[in-house]
């Protein structure tokens, strides 16, 4: 036997259930006067620098069905490729851009929509410059460890060509799922559990 | 702030067959909800070492009390009152301050304020099941709030689930953040539950179970369970390799 490192073991995740909504976005579900607003609804306000974007998602079961009763939360940079937190040790981010956002899907289509704007590049740890990105975090029934994973834009094809993440995937064709295509101004980003089309999640 | 410099260092790596496996069929909706392929893993990078804080003014005053923060004046949520508290830490055991810790439950019936529960036991007017704390300097947070019942779900034909509260925790990294759930020290339930059972290791279970705290209980009021809660560590800094500590 050796000392101890007097480590902890992270406390092991246990799915959202199908009332994470109580928990996370209460005033959707009819829970109102408990909070004035529901968290991570609003990323932007009028002084938000940056391409304002509209990124609608869905996700879809290995059955091919729509999923409704999931929760995404996302998470991204500022136009000028700043993060709003206190371990961004670059500079400060646009104060006016939360960077992170929280979204129950529409009940009937299961459509999320956020409101956003077009993140700027953020160097990987060696300093190649990262395709603009929107990290995920998707938690639901049926999921027992969030799942996390990134969505990036189809109109970026030089950045998202020497992405330093996107380059190492094993098996490119898999690229496709992390792209989302643009129509105007507005992204679509279909997640696919299982299958053919199964999203390239990460263990990061 | 405790840390005169925020740390920004990558995330140890997750020790997922400590957690469930994505594909658990105890637990039927896992099975065409679970990822096939494996997750692609690479180094943190600053998408995953930052995240998002919340500052205390967003708190409302009853945030931290469901017993309260749904009642009519005058009147609160029916059930054995409850005083849940412990420590947010990390896995190098040090405490993360100021992370925002949301929960959410069924009444003392075990049914939830949701148009999708349909369960037989009646909903209490005066309970709307969530609430919201930030830890302190020092990790801590506590709240207020009424023991859940245990209730059937459709999965099993005779599934239940123990008593239980759901936890959603921010760390310092979007890589940290944590569902889980709460379950209460004695339950014979906790360990016929599917859910619960997605979990391979009986010791990772016993950490998800609450210990009551007679110390802590305020008499002639509330009894006291204690809940720590342990995220991800990471390395001090990003772009040096110094050890921790330094
Ligand atoms: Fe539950």
């Amino acid at each position: 036997m050796a000392q101890s490192l007097t480590r902890l073991k992270e406390t092991p995740s246990q799915t959202a259930g199908p009332y994470v909504h109580i928990g996370l976005t209460p005033n959707i579900c009819e829970i109102s006067g408990v909070y004035p607003e529901d968290l991570g609804t609003r990323m932007v306000d009028d002084k938000t620098k940056g391409e304002r974007i509209t990124v609608k998602m869905r996700i879809f079961d290995g059955t091919g069905s729509v999923i409704k009763d999931a929760l995404i939360e996302i998470w991204q940079a500022d136009a000028d490729g700043l993060y709003n937190s206190p371990s961004e040790p670059r500079g400060k981010a646009d104060p006016n851009f939360t960077g992170w956002g929280r979204q129950a899907s529409d009940v009937e289509t299961g459509v999320f929509t956020f409101e956003t704007i077009k993140p700027g590049r953020v160097p990987f740890p060696d300093g190649r410059p990262q395709a603009p990105h929107i990290s995920l975090w998707i938690v639901a029934r049926g999921i027992n460890l969030g799942l996390q994973t990134r969505m990036c834009f189809a109109d970026e094809e030089k950045a998202n060509a020497e992405d330093p993440v996107l380059s190492r995937l094993e098996h490119q064709s898999r690229i496709a799922t992390l792209v989302a295509p643009r129509d105007g101004d507005t992204y679509t980003f279909d997640i696919h559990l299982q299958g053919e089309k199964e999203t390239v999640f990460f263990d990061v | 702030m405790r840390n005169a410099r925020p740390e920004t260092g990558g995330f140890f790596q997750r020790q997922r067959n400590w957690h469930p496996p994505a594909f658990a069929p105890g637990y039927k909706s896992t099975v065409v909800r679970s990822p096939q392929r494996a997750p692609v893993s690479f180094g943190n990078t600053l998408s995953e070492i930052t995240g998002p804080v919340f500052g205390r003014a967003m708190l409302g005053e009853l945030d931290n009390d469901l017993t309260l923060n749904y009642a009519r004046p005058g009147e609160s949520a029916i059930g054995p009152r409850i005083i849940v508290y412990g420590q947010v830490l990390d896995e190098r055991a040090r405490p993360v301050p100021n992370v925002l810790v949301e929960f959410w439950q069924a009444n003392a019936g075990g049914r939830y304020r949701h148009k999708k529960d349909g369960y037989l036991a009646p909903l209490d007017p005066n309970f709307g099941g969530c609430g919201r704390t930030i830890t302190d300097e020092d990790g801590n947070y506590s709240f207020l709030t009424i023991q859940p019942g245990a209730y059937p779900w459709p999965n099993g034909i005779n599934d239940w689930r123990p008593a239980h509260i759901h936890f959603a925790i921010f760390g310092h990294g979007f890589v940290q953040r944590l569902i889980t759930q709460m379950y209460f020290e004695g339950d014979p339930m906790i360990w016929q539950c599917p859910i619960v059972r997605t979990i391979p290791d009986k010791r990772a279970i016993e950490t998800l179970i609450a210990a009551l705290d007679m110390e802590a209980t305020v008499p002639m009021d509330a009894r006291a369970y204690k809940f720590d809660i342990v995220l991800r560590g990471r390395r001090s800094t990003m772009f040096e390799n110094k050890l921790e500590g330094n």
